[in-house]
């Protein structure tokens, strides 16, 4: 898919390519584990959002059908 | 990305940091499951009568009143606590032991008083019950200050474990799409990558959850140490003089009243009478805290001449408590009501996925031969090549 921006810049883009989404998800929890310690109300229900975040990325990964 | 000799020691701390920790670690996330509905748990099996129904604006009968009553009614125990009940308005408990500093479990006993009417309500002695082995195997294994710190060490290890894995994720996955989990390889492949799936996705959680847990461990040295920094100041004036009599103790109400002057922002929560090992032997120390959701979880103890009702200190924790206070949250999950406990308990289900699959990958790598297990990064590796050219052919 990103064969050419690979082939520019390998070491950095490697990384980059493993660690974008986990640096999102960690990004998305983060906000989650603070929102609710800051408000209540609004607050609370973006950290159930957040937080669920994850739950529904391990449900879709690991309950998807193999790819053939 | 990592040569490989660095690959190979980070894979080293991984695997041993895990190996060491993961059986207290299974055990500490089972235990905690039930722990993160306690209050809910305790709500739906406790024995507590409620405050009777009166009138709003009814005003507070006097503590002293309800302090005197639960002393009438065991004049050879120390009342040692007194606190609002959170779960039940209008109710305020009392705790008593066998003296200000000695412990017989046995001799402790809970006084629930309606608040306003300073009526008994019930009482109970704290008994081995399925929720409180939970909570002692939790928090200390029932080995007290030893266990506690036992545990905060194995959660040091725990956070190693997390840091490492993230490094050896880097090279697991550098041919993998992130999610790939390889349905057609062998059991062991399929659970290698359902147990990098599930780490890295709950990655920010667990080291939440996991540092403010070790940080909880802390808590008797933190306060330890608080005492030992604040009260050889307050207590210099009486050195040489005798701990007071409960007869000589002055009005809770009255230091209650000056502790809520001195504070009239904050709301009080519980009262530690004069003990020399748990609080001071000369002052009510009364705990006040911030009503806005930040604040409330910032305690603010106040300490009040038990004998002269003198108000003698109201100010803020230092930053390590205030850390502690702030780090309790983080590891409960009670600080976002019940969806968050849900979230909670499920993140929990899937930490013990991880640990679980970890142990049987180190069980299931015992049965093929060392070459083989130090050839263990490559050959994911390969695994991965393999795919990465499968799926982009």
């Amino acid at each position: 898919m990103k064969t050419t921006e690979a082939t520019a810049l390998p070491r950095r883009s490697t990384a980059w390519r493993v660690f974008r989404i986990p640096a999102l998800l960690a990004a998305v929890s983060i906000f989650g584990l603070i929102s609710a310690l800051l408000g209540d109300g609004i607050w609370n229900a973006l950290s159930w959002g957040a937080l669920g975040v994850p739950l529904l990325v391990i449900a879709y990964f690991s309950l998807k059908p193999a790819s053939t | 990305m990592l040569k490989s000799r660095t690959i190979r020691s980070w894979y080293w701390v991984h695997k041993w940091s895990s190996l060491v920790c993961t059986l207290f670690l299974l055990m500490l996330c089972l235990t905690g499951l039930p722990l993160i509905f306690r209050d809910e748990i305790d709500a739906a099996f406790g024995h507590d009568a409620p405050a009777a129904e009166l009138p709003e604006g009814t005003p507070d009968a006097s503590l002293d009143r309800i302090v005197a009553a639960g002393r009438q009614r065991y004049p050879q125990e120390y009342v040692r606590s007194l606190f609002w009940d959170e779960d039940r308005p209008h109710v305020v408990n009392l705790f008593l032991a066998a003296g200000p500093d000695t412990d017989d479990p046995a001799r402790n006993r809970f006084m629930a008083f309606d608040a306003r009417t300073a009526q008994l309500l019930d009482e109970h002695q704290p008994s081995l019950d399925f929720m409180s082995v939970m909570l002692r195997l939790h928090e200390e294994l029932f080995l007290d200050l030893p266990g506690e710190l036992f545990l905060g060490l194995m959660g040091l290890l725990f956070v190693a474990s997390i840091v490492s894995g993230v490094v050896v994720y880097g090279p697991f996955m550098r041919k993998l799409e992130f999610g790939t989990v390889r349905r057609d390889k062998s059991r062991r492949v399929r659970w290698l990558d359902l147990h990098n799936l599930l780490g890295i996705t709950i990655l920010l959680w667990i080291l939440v959850v996991g540092a403010t847990g070790v940080m909880n461990t802390l808590a008797t040295p933190l306060f330890g140490l608080w005492r030992a920094q604040a009260l050889p100041v307050l207590l210099a004036q009486y050195r040489g003089k005798p701990m007071p009599e409960v007869a000589q103790f002055g009005s809770l109400d009255q230091a209650v009243a000056s502790a809520r002057q001195a504070l009239p922002g904050n709301e009080i929560g519980s009262v530690v009478f004069p003990t020399a090992r748990f609080g001071s032997p000369r002052h009510y120390i009364i705990w006040t805290k911030g009503q806005t959701p930040v604040t409330s979880r910032l305690f603010t103890p106040v300490l009040v001449d038990v004998q002269t009702n003198a108000l003698t200190q109201a100010q803020g924790l230092p930053w390590y408590l205030r850390a502690l206070e702030v780090s309790r949250p983080l590891h409960f999950g009670d600080y976002g009501g019940l969806p968050l406990k849900i979230i909670w308990a499920l993140l929990d289900v899937v930490a013990i996925v991880v640990l679980g699959s970890g142990l049987y990958l180190w069980l299931a790598r015992r049965k093929s031969p060392i070459e083989a297990r130090i050839a263990e990064i490559e050959r994911g590796e390969v695994y991965a090549f393999e795919t990465a050219q499968v799926t982009t052919q």
